[in-house]
């Protein structure tokens, strides 16, 4: 089952809808793993608006490729991480115009990077459609060395860059697309409860 | 500069701070528009503001007193002179044929501090203006804000004709490459669709004029794809005359008579009951009351409240909106 109820949380904690279709010039999908199935679906509602669709892709390792591949969007691209589509991403917002839809499905943190770039590109976040769909793993930033960990699944956690051990909070920052680590034996240093994992 | 500190003789309001002025210029542009520049009394700077902002002047008209917001449109950056322009409504309430025919060099009047319903989205990677007619006020502002840091700005001004077209020679001086000006009287006209697709990514649409150009521009881009969030409208709405209508103040214990020529807003002011309000029309939400009991049918005439409010008779914006009916009693 790829899809999760968060519970409710404070007003920094993003909040993800269903996507849905939109009238549009052109659609820019952007997925990754589970999140394949949020376009599957959609594509079922709207399927006429693959001829003016790009869809990027990055299985990490499930197997949904063919089945959007065989939606026959007008654009069709897979990579083997959010990395290495962000050159490809960068260059599709950059030559971009109005009436663009973009929709973003699958991992908070693939969501959260691909909404930055295309609020860096002048897009309004609030106009850009999210549907989250597979693992609840959060990419998260040490606010005391600022270094970034991806897929942090357990709370607390040991920072991969300073060793800190954090505190996995919902304080969420647009701007880096990360949610916020904080120290959580600052006072008593060592005093670390065992840690859970995420949801759990 | 700082913006000097309110001043401390100024009027108490239930509004904006208010400056005390006095006319320094009135320069007629055509038939309809004249510009009005004020300078302040106490020999202070203006505030600066953002373009976009409106004042609310005041205007003593015999017992009546009378306050209509206009769009600033001098230099946001300049602290000496605030400017407005002004189109004579011969078919409006008087606040405009007050200004054009009683209002003299020299006389004095009150302004309210700069409040900006419609301010530029510094965001955008491009700012796309439509105005019509008066509503080129705002973006006078907008330019010149935009100007100072090089922005990139396109304006697609429509106007009746060449004759009335208010500071059309000015803007197409100091601007040819961006002003793209459409008269109505040799049948030019903004082609809409061709005009919105194209446009880069990160671009927002500001369109004032009349309620039907604003209509067209919001529908054309929506069906165009483009996210409210980068249309903005500033729509000038005055309030209209009407039927005079009864209400009761609950909180106050008074009652009143709303007349053909006021607004529910200026009747309550009339009597001392002063409700807190920013823009006069419509737009703020500022001014937005309670409705405790109502036998009758209102007349939403506000951009403020949601159609469900509306239709649920239970809020009101009194600034604009008018009543008809036998009781109506409002939590003031």
């Amino acid at each position: 089952m790829s899809v999760f109820k968060f519970p409710e949380s404070i007003v920094s904690r993003p909040v993800y809808g269903i996507l849905e279709p939109r009238p549009g010039r052109s659609h820019l999908m952007i997925a990754d793993c589970e999140g394949a199935e949020a376009i599957l679906d959609l594509a079922v509602q709207a399927s006429d608006l693959m001829a003016n669709t790009h869809i990027i892709f990055i299985p990490n390792g499930t197997l949904f490729g063919p089945k959007l591949q065989e939606l026959n969007p007008a654009q069709y691209y897979e990579g083997p991480s959010f990395a290495a589509a962000l050159s490809r991403i960068q260059r599709v917002l950059s030559d971009a115009v109005m009436g663009l839809q973009i929709y973003l499905a699958g991992t908070e943190g693939m969501m959260g990077q691909a909404q930055n770039e295309a609020m860096q590109a002048g897009f309004d976040y609030t106009a850009i459609q999210t549907e989250h769909r597979g693992s609840v793993a959060r990419r998260m930033q040490c606010v005391h060395c600022k270094g970034i960990t991806e897929n942090v699944i357990i709370d607390p956690f040991e920072c991969s860059h300073c060793g800190l051990n954090l505190f996995v909070r919902d304080h969420y920052s647009r701007r880096i697309a990360a949610f916020q680590g904080v120290c959580i034996d600052a006072e008593d240093p060592g005093n670390v409860p065992t840690s859970v994992e995420l949801y759990s | 500069m700082n913006a000097p500190a309110p001043n401390s003789t100024a009027p108490k309001s239930m509004g904006a701070e208010k400056i005390e002025v006095v006319v320094s210029a009135i320069i007629p542009l055509n038939d309809l528009v004249t510009r009005f520049e004020f300078k302040r009394i106490d020999g202070c700077q203006f505030p600066t503001f953002s373009g976009g902002a409106h004042t609310v002047v005041e205007m003593q008209d015999g017992d009546l007193t009378r306050m209509n917001p206009y769009s600033l449109m001098s230099d946001p950056a300049e602290t000496q002179t605030y400017a407005i322009s002004v189109r004579r409504d011969d078919q409006g309430r008087g606040g405009s044929l007050f200004l054009h025919q009683k209002v003299q060099l020299g006389a004095t009047m009150t302004l309210s501090f700069p409040v900006n319903l419609f301010s530029l989205d510094l965001r955008a990677r491009k700012h796309l203006f439509i105005a019509g007619g008066i509503g080129i006020t705002p973006f006078m502002a907008q330019i010149k804000q935009l100007d100072a840091v090089h922005g990139n700005w396109e304006l697609h001004y429509s106007c009746r004709s060449p004759d009335l077209g208010t500071y059309v020679d000015e803007l197409c001086a100091k601007h040819a490459h961006s002003v793209n000006i459409y008269y109505d009287d040799k049948n030019q006209s903004i082609n809409l669709e061709n005009l919105l697709d194209g446009q880069p990514i990160g671009t927002h649409i500001y369109v004032c004029g009349p309620k039907g150009m604003i209509d067209w521009v919001r529908r054309t881009a929506t069906l165009a794809g483009w996210p409210d969030a980068h249309v903005h409208h500033e729509e000038f709405l005055a309030p209209q005359p009407g039927k005079p209508f009864a209400v009761r103040l609950a909180k106050s214990g008074l009652s009143l008579e709303v007349g053909e020529n006021e607004s529910l807003l200026e009747a309550m002011e009339r009597l001392g009951v002063e409700p807190p309000y920013l823009c006069r029309g419509g737009a703020c939400g500022q001014c937005e009351t309670d409705v405790l009991e109502s036998d009758g049918t209102f007349i939403h005439r506000d951009h403020w409240l949601e159609d469900d409010e509306k239709s649920s008779g239970i809020k009101i914006m009194p600034c604009v909106s008018r009543f008809d009916g036998k009781v109506l009693v409002l939590d003031r």
